[in-house]
């Protein structure tokens, strides 16, 4: 059984909030999709070498660097001002008018504090 | 005469060439069954205005090149709403992303850019694709047009609307868990799953990155074959994309070996789905393919391992979402509020419970028994699949156990999870699958008495064998249009 307060931890690692009208509903379907997905931890699997024999029996692809190349993708700044047109800070700080300097800089709050 | 709108690619591509028609013309024909029937509909989420330099391109291209143009020059396709246009909104049907425009376009854009296609609007979806109904869409949701009291599937519901309904010639979609070959099995178009690393994923709004395929929604299995000719291959911008040829080569025999797992139909079913996947089934054979009975026992538990590996990625892919680069942001006392305030405003009802989902499986204590479990059971179901693909050539079952259900059928979430129990193992293996329409069958409709509702056939083909997939999936259609 799941309760309220483990949903609220979940939110809470998960950094959303369930409002307290929405906790029994979801803590209540929580339960009936846990009881489902639950059917898995009590499947018997393969254990230890027979595991790994399954799984290594299929003649696997050789091996292949996935990496891009280590060099410039793009030009500099190619994308920042598109990338900075998105920022929850750009309008404000441009108030309207063409991208200036100002503008491009994404504005966090203060995370140190001196108390 | 057909209407321009209602042609395929092919047919489209055609006239175009032979000058019955020009791509002005395709295009208005397309804009205006669009606007005439989203209001009803919607399928898009957004209908975008004319871009005239393309289509002039388009138009002059076929001119000049004229059969040596690609076939996809002046297409106008839908796009789904989690795919990247640049300048364009993609908002992944969520009011996190409903203000976000893209920075840049999506590799299988830009190809489709590049192969001369035009865009004639982005498609509604559930919530960053979780869903299969488009009612988790935060827009509303898409009806199916046969039958407007009842879901079009999802996730790509809009994109599948939009094609059923002749509001685009063709789509794109993706699919994590059957968000392409389910809505187009329920609205009977043809739905395409490309081999995990066929197509490039680079601009495409990430749910599940171990799952997530781009994959066409079109008309026929021509026109699905030749999106995704024009949108696969190996990308820089995708690491998972992979090169031709890395599973080896295969024969494509002329009479197929189709296998059934028969042992997964017995219950669950509609009997008149049965009944007309039988009816299929003995159509290919009576072609001189052969059926083939096959056991699959991990499939049984293959839905509750992939509730457990795509919540688990979808929390981790959208914990980006904070409300601080992009997105929605609403501001709090501390960084901490704002993040909290953020994601709680802009995620709806479905996100946020996968996002729970995701965290909770995840979690120490309940790893080993849920994710690592998910993951070893997915082992197992992979290799259950290539063993049979020794005596098989492709798989078959119902792409779903029902046609398409009515508007808040399924308000238990769990009941809505069990949509996807067929379409989830292609996604967890990484093989190829494909849904196509095999039948019709009746059901009560509150909007006008009886109606026939599409049902699709699937089936699945080993890595990079989607050459099997087509082949098989044309012999339906031509049984299918017999």
């Amino acid at each position: 059984m799941t309760t309220i307060d483990e949903v609220k931890k979940l939110a809470a690692l998960a950094r959303i909030r369930v409002e307290d009208a929405e906790l029994e509903k979801f803590t209540s379907e929580f339960d009936a999709i846990l009881a489902y997905i639950e059917t898995i931890s009590m499947v018997e699997m393969p254990q230890g070498n027979a595991l790994r024999r399954g799984l290594t029996k299929a003649k696997k692809p050789p091996l292949r660097n996935v990496m891009r190349a280590d060099d410039e993708p793009h030009a500099a700044r190619a994308y920042t001002k598109k990338i900075a047109e998105q920022f929850p800070s750009f309008a404000k700080a441009t108030e309207g008018k063409p991208a200036s300097e100002a503008g491009m800089y994404l504005e966090v709050k203060q995370i140190i504090s001196h108390d | 005469m057909i209407k321009l709108n209602e042609m395929t690619i092919v047919e489209a591509a055609r006239a175009l060439r032979a000058r019955e028609c020009t791509v002005r013309g395709l295009w208005d024909a397309c804009a205006a069954a669009a606007h005439a029937r989203n209001p009803e509909l919607n399928a898009y989420l957004e209908i975008f205005d004319a871009d005239f330099s393309a289509i002039t391109a388009a138009q002059k291209r076929i001119d000049s090149e004229g059969e040596s143009a690609p076939l996809l020059c002046g297409i106008p396709l839908a796009i789904k709403d989690n795919i990247l246009i640049e300048g364009k909104i993609a908002s992944a049907a969520s009011k996190m992303l409903e203000n976000y425009r893209a920075t840049y376009d999506a590799t299988v854009v830009r190809k489709l850019k590049d192969a001369g296609a035009l865009f004639i609007g982005r498609t509604n979806m559930d919530e960053f694709a979780m869903g299969s109904s488009t009612e988790h869409s935060a827009f509303g949701a898409t009806k199916n047009p046969h039958d407007i009291s009842r879901v079009p599937g999802g996730s790509s519901g809009g994109s599948a609307a939009a094609v059923a309904a002749h509001l685009a010639i063709a789509a794109l979609g993706s699919d994590t868990g059957g968000s392409v070959r389910q809505p187009a099995s329920h609205t009977g178009i043809v739905g395409l799953k490309p081999t995990y690393g066929a197509v490039s994923r680079s601009g495409l709004i990430a749910m599940g990155s171990s799952l997530d395929q781009i994959g066409p929604l079109a008309k026929s299995v021509a026109d699905a074959r030749i999106l995704y000719d024009a949108i696969c291959g190996i990308d820089s911008l995708d690491s998972t994309t992979i090169p031709n040829g890395l599973y080896g080569q295969h024969k494509l025999p002329k009479n197929l070996r189709i296998g059934v797992p028969y042992h997964l139909l017995g219950k669950g079913v509609d009997t008149d789905v049965i009944a007309a996947f039988d009816v299929m089934l003995k159509q290919l054979a009576r072609a001189g393919h052969t059926i083939v009975d096959v056991e699959l026992p991990m499939s049984s538990h293959a839905l509750a391992a992939y509730y457990v590996i795509m919540p688990a990625e979808v929390s981790t892919n959208l914990a980006r979402l904070d409300g601080i680069r992009y997105g929605h942001a609403a501001r709090g006392k501390t960084l901490l509020e704002d993040y909290i305030l953020s994601r709680t405003e802009g995620f709806g009802e479905e996100t946020r419970r996968r996002i729970l989902l995701g965290t909770f499986v995840l979690s120490s204590g309940y790893i080993d028994a849920y994710y690592r479990k998910a993951d070893a059971a997915r082992a197992v179901l992979r290799q259950e699949y290539m063993d049979a693909f020794k005596k098989v050539d492709s798989i078959a079952f119902p792409t779903t156990p029902s046609p398409a259900f009515t508007f808040g059928e399924k308000s238990d979430p769990l009941a809505m999870y069990l949509e996807d129990i067929f379409t989830v193992t292609a996604n967890l293996t990484g093989m190829p699958a494909i849904s196509v329409p095999m039948g019709w069958i009746p059901r009560e409709s509150a909007e006008k008495g009886t109606v026939k509702l599409p049902v699709g056939i699937h089936f699945t083909a080993p890595h990079q064998a989607e050459d099997v997939l087509f082949a098989v999936s044309l012999a339906v259609e031509k049984a299918h249009n017999a």
